[in-house]
């Protein structure tokens, strides 16, 4: 296969499985994705979501059931997985547990029928580059979890790919190794510029490391966008809870000034910046934690008042959970140290609150 | 140090009385086994007439009695090559759920609830000169030449196969099904085909159980009695060592004789599967699985 692309196509992938009472279901549903050479592409989303089915027909490992995958101008979804060519990090990292390091890495080389005096000095590279010299005559199950992952890193790259496929790699690690893991993935991706494809339910891993984020949920992809903008601007409301934006109320829509929306509740009234467009007089409003601010806001806008219901401490800030007498919880990140019981104000800027079509009229 | 972990790290800890447990099945293992073959070894070094060694010098210089060993091997290795090589293969395409799955592998199975008496019955009447298979042959005019396949040792070849095959299938479809096949898809997606696979992660993997699957498939054939009396030729070329000492204590009651020759056929078993599982400590025995979770 030659490592020499421009990118990556996927046309209208799909693929179903026999569900509950013989009915099919599309556990991935028309996934259209255009991948550049060099990108790195998280597809982030919970688990049942279709992103790991994704990764697996891009490998070969599952056959679609409709749709094409193009490298360049060759199809390649009719191909077998040992003719593609892609290189695969798995979860649980699957290295064969009879051979050394060495020979596992070497493994994807080796069938490629290269002779033992190549394989080594490449080897041995690789072995540079996820910091395991030493290890090499060891055999897998006597390394530790991080290294374990390193070698399957390293067995992954070291037939420079024209693609890297990861289905959640990091999910088996504690959470130190999980970070530190991150960040050698990060400078691998930058020293080798390989391809990317990278499945994880976990929002902090796609942020850090994708180029472009690929949201799905239920087999459907949700947005396609650079990390920032999923962060900041998350296409719909299923976008939005999943990227952190833990308060989502329901309110009335009072008037529409352009995407500017104002909107009301019992005891709350919210100015906000509309993302879809909007029907039926309702809407759904959703905010992040930390945009909130305690106190009142300029002018009294974007204002809420309520009682401190519960504080939990988490070290820099707080988690603060702000009933307001209507009995609307809110979620509040706050820097000061309110006392449970105490009325407070919060308010949130107008361009930190994003609103939706209704949940519930939808 | 506390009185507590004091007493843990007390070589005289208290008795663990749960280890009573062990006792009815010591006892079974004493008295069924461990005595009887006590019994035996001492019995073979009292013979009816000569010194202790008597009895073996007996069986090595007697041209009716040495060469058992050679018929029995000859019979018992082919048997158990066959039956780890066909079992081999089918385990391996079975090892995927499938909708045949089930019924295949009960079919297959089969064969082990029936005894060897009347696997040998159904052979005589299908294998026979006059059986179902000479006569369909014969019928399509396939083979029009006699077919000898009962009161031979193609007979109790067949039959060891029938009996055994079972038996090395299911031990082989477990230890192949144990097998994470995550491991075979990461070794596709490094370029290896199904071949390639098999023969780089299945096949080390299995090494150990085939290895395993072997000894016992072969002690089983070893000690074959009823097919090579019923569907051989027992006085010629299915003469196998366990017939010699059925012979020794039941038409010469000689028992110390048959003790002797039990001796022997126990030590070849042993030097065999010394010999198979010793290469077996040459290869990878770790777990089967790619890492955690």
């Amino acid at each position: 296969m030659n490592h020499d692309f421009n990118e990556l196509r996927l046309d209208g992938v799909t693929r179903r499985f026999a569900g509950a009472g013989g009915q099919a279901f599309a556990a991935l549903n028309e996934l259209t994705l255009t991948i550049k050479r060099g990108e790195f592409i998280a597809l982030l989303g919970p688990s049942g979501c279709g992103k790991s089915t994704a990764l697996n027909c891009i490998a070969g490992l599952m056959q679609l059931s409709g749709g094409s995958i193009w490298l360049d101008s060759t199809r390649i979804d009719t191909l077998p997985p040992e003719k593609r060519g892609f290189g695969m990090v798995f979860q649980n990292y699957a290295l064969f547990p009879h051979m050394t390091v060495a020979k596992n890495v070497g493994f994807g080389l080796k069938m490629r029928g290269l002779p033992d005096a190549e394989i080594a000095p490449r080897v041995a590279h690789a072995m540079k580059l996820v910091q395991l010299i030493g290890q090499e005559h060891k055999l897998p199950g006597q390394l530790s979890g991080g290294q374990q992952q390193r070698v399957a890193i390293a067995r992954a790259i070291v037939i420079e790919p024209p693609l890297v496929l990861m289905d959640e790699p990091l999910s088996n690690l504690d959470a130190k190794l999980r970070i530190e893991t991150r960040a050698e993935i990060r400078r691998i991706h930058k020293e080798l510029g390989r391809s990317t494809i990278y499945v994880t339910h976990d929002q902090d891993e796609a942020l850090s490391l994708a180029d472009r984020i690929v949201v799905m949920k239920d087999g459907v992809v949700q947005q396609i966008a650079a990390p920032g903008d999923v962060y900041g601007q998350p296409a719909n409301l299923h976008v939005a809870r999943f990227m952190g934006y833990r308060n989502v109320l329901e309110l009335q829509v009072d008037a529409e000034e352009g995407d500017r929306v104002t909107l009301s509740g019992p005891d709350v009234r919210l100015a906000g910046m509309r993302k879809q467009p909007l029907s039926g007089g309702r809407a759904s409003v959703a905010m992040r934690p930390e945009e909130f601010v305690l106190g009142a806001g300029p002018e009294g806008r974007n204002t809420i008042a309520g009682r401190v219901d519960n504080v939990e401490y988490c070290g820099r800030d707080s988690l603060v959970d702000v009933i307001t007498a209507s009995g609307t919880l809110l979620h509040v990140r706050a820097t000061g140290t309110p006392v449970v019981g105490d009325n407070v104000q919060v308010h949130v800027p107008v361009e930190r609150v994003l609103v939706y079509p209704s949940e519930l009229s939808a | 140090m506390s009185s507590a972990t004091a007493a843990l790290n007390s070589p005289r800890s208290p008795f663990d009385r749960t280890l009573l447990l062990v006792v009815p099945a010591a006892a079974f293992m004493l008295l069924l086994f461990v005595y009887p073959f006590l019994y035996g070894l001492a019995l073979s070094f009292n013979p009816k007439e000569g010194g202790a060694l008597a009895n073996y010098s007996h069986f090595f210089t007697t041209d009716n009695l040495w060469p058992t060993i050679w018929t029995t091997l000859r019979l018992a290795l082919p048997a158990t090559l066959i039956n780890v090589g066909l079992a081999l293969p089918i385990a391996f395409k079975m090892r995927v759920k499938s909708p045949y799955q089930r019924w295949a592998t009960t079919i297959l199975v089969v064969p082990i609830t029936l005894g060897t008496v009347l696997i040998a019955e159904g052979m005589l009447t299908y294998f026979g000169p006059k059986g179902w298979l000479a006569q369909f042959l014969q019928f399509f005019h396939i083979y029009e030449g006699a077919i000898r396949l009962t009161h031979n040792y193609w007979g109790v070849l067949i039959s060891l196969v029938i009996s055994g095959f079972p038996f090395a299938f299911l031990l082989i479809l477990s230890y192949i099904t144990g097998i994470d096949p995550v491991l075979a898809r990461a070794a596709s997606t490094l370029g290896a085909n199904p071949r390639a696979q098999f023969r780089t992660i299945y096949l080390p993997l299995l090494a150990p159980g085939l290895a395993m699957c072997f000894c016992l498939a072969f002690v089983q054939a070893f000690s074959v009695f009823p097919s090579a009396v019923l569907l051989g030729s027992p006085a010629g070329p299915t003469r196998v060592i366990s017939i010699a000492a059925y012979e020794a204590a039941f038409e010469q009651y000689d028992y110390s004789l048959a003790s002797a020759i039990a001796m022997i056929m126990g030590f070849v078993q042993l030097l065999i599967v010394a010999a198979v599982l010793g290469v077996r400590n040459l290869m990878y025995r770790g777990p089967v699985s790619g890492g955690k979770g």
